[in-house]
């Protein structure tokens, strides 16, 4: 049975019409047209399907569309503004902290949400924190940095 | 979305900026005074039916480059983009060459009807082998340029020069005329008889200096398309109905179930069974209710006994190399050694899985696939389908991730299949289930060594033969008076030994060997009292290796001998792609787990001229990374034809947690021809890491990977 479900999406409020346990990646990318949250493994265990509901980032390959209902959810598409790069996403461009880029909305998503909770990370922190993100090319270590110079930018700083 | 967006291949921009849409190069028509123009459809373009028929790079330059109204050079390659950097260092090469600003070059890349015909993007060929003839065609072009500016701006070439894009008379700085005024967006008619060298590399103004990855904006902001993220008018996403194991046949199915599920279609055709809708979650609900039998046929071979099932197999033995005489080298050696080393099965695990979309319109066919073989693939389908060439498109979208993987398409002929059968565009994305099983993986190898050395350390005789791991790196290096080098493979007319297929892992099969002459130098070394630095370096004359040997030894700090607080330290050195590497891992071994960490790893390497220092330090950090995996967890576990590991959580691939700090040096050679980058400082990794752990334990290991266990039983059998 379908129901509506309403929740904001990218800042806007969205409703749409569904069955309540239809997986949210699917959703995402079938129904919203928001492509740039990635299918790695369907069991949350790589990270390329990471959002952001209410500012905590999460798995949305093993998530009913209905637990976002009256929530807030951000895409990697959502993350810029005004037509300016989100700070880790700037973050990612400066430091060449991506290859091929299909885990990198991901990685930017689950870095985001890292800074949220703790705005100042240590690097066994971030390191900790990034873990169960799976970047297949390798480009981890400047992945580190990216988030580092995102954290410092964020708070004000200068960029390394 | 609308179907045109979705003709763009890989470009820097977004579509609309790219003046690459078919709208755009329509609008590239109009009058010029020295140039003609056909259109932008392939055959009326190069003036033949297909460059891809030619199965060679075409003669005529024009097939490489076209300069655009706007002053857009649009680059036309073959290859594509799976995170290598390519589309940034062909680039530069390409702005370079045509003395044009980077920024004004974009990349066309991977589409069959517009670029020229290419074998595939493997074996860090890109630079080394594509590189030199896009030089040469834009070198070409940019003569040719100069010819016309002279008609135009009635000046002696002489007296021209040209700086981004622009032709200027050196004595009448107002006297100038742009690549772009002359060419209208135009395919040039004109050709030099005598072709331009290209330029000295001390002329490079793009050429050597670092830039980041074009393509990273539309990476961070997940505009960028990969071939799952396109959208057709009425397109269906299939899920196939799927084995349990490799060799099983399909008895009995009955889809019943799945076809009540509202707006599915359920094709059948022999043996492909494929649930369609136009939600992907459909799909997915749909394929497990159907419900088939198989008969399973399996190998009676495992992860475990597939060493001694190798060795056993009816192999044909090849000599590969050949010097002086082993039994002389024997009778000079006070010390001999005999080893052997195996390696098993590996997945190539990319975090986009297999994924293609097909239309068939009219009778026309497009795909559009994640695979680093565009045409080849075109060539599959043409076979497969019984098309004509001429009516087989292949683009290839940006792809997230092949490492040789993706040099397999079978999900773009299922596609293909699937579209021709159902009349709708089809999306075939494969789960990370279908993308373990259906891998080509690493073929499992063993090495076997014999080699000995004299009183003095020299080594006198290498006899070495490898078994179905090839002969990617089994270049002794080591200056050898008495070598024999066999490689041994499946003999023709034989049942397949493998249960499933094998193909290139990233520096197919020179990670086996690497590993197994890099451990045995470090057994005769360590047999010899001689320290493993001074040993290569006493037993090299190669002077790439050497000086890449001092620069990682130098970079690292190297000290002989044992390190007080108990880390360890490994060296290894290699060649692959033209590349020369050496590397030196620093580990430190729990010895109550066995859990091995790496600490540090510092490489050096000799690759050429670098294109893009950037990129390149990017790759060698990337192959570092990926080459703690094989190093450490990687490890297919498989009953015949039944995978067992088939997701991240079985599969470990490398995380966060186990970065070493990573250090890299890249040999300035501007004088020498570029050389591979993407695979090289993969190869050394496992054998740079066994090396530490025998440093920092006395343990020797002869297996990779090196998990816990098989550490913590070496450390046992010290005792």
């Amino acid at each position: 049975m379908k129901e509506t479900i309403s929740f904001r999406l990218n800042g806007k409020m969205t409703e749409v019409l569904i069955e309540p346990d239809q997986i949210l990646l699917g959703v995402l990318r079938d129904h919203f047209g928001l492509t740039g949250t990635k299918y790695g493994c369907g069991i949350g265990f790589c990270g390329s399907c990471t959002i952001l509901v209410d500012n905590e980032a999460v798995r949305s390959c093993n998530m009913a569309i209905s637990e976002v209902a009256g929530k807030k959810v951000v895409t990697i598409e959502g993350l810029a503004m005004d037509g300016k790069l989100h700070p880790v996403q700037q973050a990612f461009v400066d430091n060449d902290a991506l290859q091929c880029g299909f885990c990198t909305p991901g990685m930017i998503m689950n870095a985001t949400g890292l800074l949220m909770k703790n705005p100042d990370p240590t690097t066994q922190q971030i390191r900790e924190g990034m873990e169960n993100n799976l970047c297949r090319c390798g480009a981890h270590v400047r992945i580190v940095d990216a988030v580092h110079s995102a954290a410092l930018e964020m708070k004000g700083g200068k960029k390394k | 979305m609308k179907k045109k967006e979705i003709t763009t291949p890989v470009t820097l921009a977004t579509s609309e900026s790219s003046g690459m849409k078919r709208r755009s190069f329509v609008k590239l028509m109009g009058g010029g005074i020295f140039i003609f123009f056909n259109s932008w459809s392939v055959i009326e373009l190069f003036g033949s039916a297909s460059l891809a028929q030619d199965k060679s790079l075409p003669k005529d330059y024009n097939a490489f480059l076209l300069i655009a109204e706007d002053g857009t050079v649009n680059c036309f390659t073959g290859k594509i983009e799976m995170g290598q950097g390519i589309i940034t260092s062909l680039a530069q090469m390409m702005a370079d060459e045509l003395n044009v600003p980077f920024e004004s070059v974009k990349m066309v890349m991977g589409d069959t009807d517009l670029c020229p015909w290419d074998g595939g993007t493997w074996g860090s060929l890109s630079t080394r082998s594509f590189g030199p003839n896009m030089r040469a065609a834009a070198a070409e072009a940019r003569g040719v340029l100069l010819n016309l500016a002279s008609e135009k701006l009635g000046v002696p070439v002489a007296r021209l020069e040209v700086r981004n894009g622009i032709i200027t008379d050196t004595q009448n700085a107002k006297n100038s005329v742009s690549y772009a005024q002359l060419t209208k967006g135009k395919k040039i008619e004109k050709f030099l008889d005598v072709k331009p060298a290209v330029e000295a590399y001390t002329d490079f103004t793009y050429v050597g200096k670092s830039y980041n990855r074009a393509d990273a904006v539309i990476k961070v902001t997940g505009e960028a398309k990969f071939t799952g993220d396109l959208k057709l008018p009425g397109m269906v996403y299939a899920r196939i109905l799927r084995p349990p194991s490799h060799g099983a046949k399909l008895k009995t199915v009955d889809y019943t179930q799945a076809e009540k599920i509202d707006g599915i279609t359920v094709i059948r055709d022999g043996d492909l069974v494929a649930v369609l809708h136009e939600s992907r979650n459909k799909a997915d609900a749909a394929i497990v209710k159907i419900e088939a039998e198989y008969s399973i046929s399996e190998m009676p071979v495992n992860d475990k006994t597939i060493f001694d099932w190798i060795l056993k197999a009816e192999s044909t033995a090849r000599e590969v190399n050949l010097l002086g005489d082993l039994e002389t080298g024997r009778k000079l050696s006070t010390n001999t050694f005999a080893s052997e080393f195996h390696d098993p099965y590996l997945a190539h695990a990319p975090i986009e899985t297999h994924t293609a979309l097909a239309q068939l319109e009219g009778d026309k066919m497009t795909v559009w696939a994640s695979t680093q073989l565009p045409f080849p693939l075109k060539d599959a389908l043409v076979k497969e389908l019984g098309f004509p060439p001429e009516k087989v498109r292949v683009i290839v979208p940006l792809v997230g991730g092949g490492f040789g993987g993706k040099s397999a398409y079978q999900q773009a002929l299922e596609a293909a299949k699937l579209a021709k059968l159902s009349g709708k565009p089809v999306m075939v994305a494969w789960t990370r289930d279908e993308e373990f099983f259906y891998d080509n993986f690493h073929s499992a190898g063993v090495v076997k060594i014999n080699s000995g050395i004299d009183n003095s350390g020299l080594i006198k005789f290498w006899d070495y033969n490898v078994y179905y791991s090839g002969t990617r790196g089994s270049e002794t290096i080591y200056d050898v008076p008495n070598i024999r080098t066999t490689s041994y493979s499946r003999k023709k007319d034989t049942p397949p030994v493998h249960p499933f297929a094998t193909g290139p892992w990233r520096a197919p099969n020179n990670n086996t060997n690497t590993f197994a002459r890099e451990s045995q130098i470090d057994i005769m070394a360590a047999a010899a009292g001689i320290d493993p630095l001074e040993f290569r370096l006493k037993n090299l004359k190669d002077e790439k290796m050497i000086a890449c040997l001092k620069a990682v030894a130098d970079k690292f700090g190297y000290m002989p001998g044992k390190a007080a607080d108990g880390k360890g330290k490994g060296i290894a050195v290699g060649t692959d792609a033209g590349t020369w590497v050496a590397m030196i891992a620093e580990v430190k071994v729990d010895k109550n787990t066995g859990k091995v960490e790496v600490l540090r790893i510092t490489c050096a390497q000799d690759m050429g001229l670098c294109v893009n220092p950037e990129g390149a330090t990017i790759q060698m950090e990337g192959c570092i990374t990926m080459g703690l995996g094989y190093t450490l967890t990687e490890e297919l576990l498989f009953e015949g034809g039944n995978i067992k590991n088939r997701n991240f959580d079985t599969y470990e691939i490398p995380r966060f947690s186990w970065l070493p700090k990573i250090e890299t040096v890249i040999l300035d050679r501007k004088d020498q021809a570029p050389q591979g980058g993407g695979e090289p400082a993969i190869i050394t990794v496992g054998a740079a890491v066994a090396n530490a752990v025998y440093n920092a334990t006395g343990a020797r290991l002869f297996r990779m990977p090196f998990t816990a266990e098989r550490v913590m039983e070496a450390l046992k059998n010290l005792k």
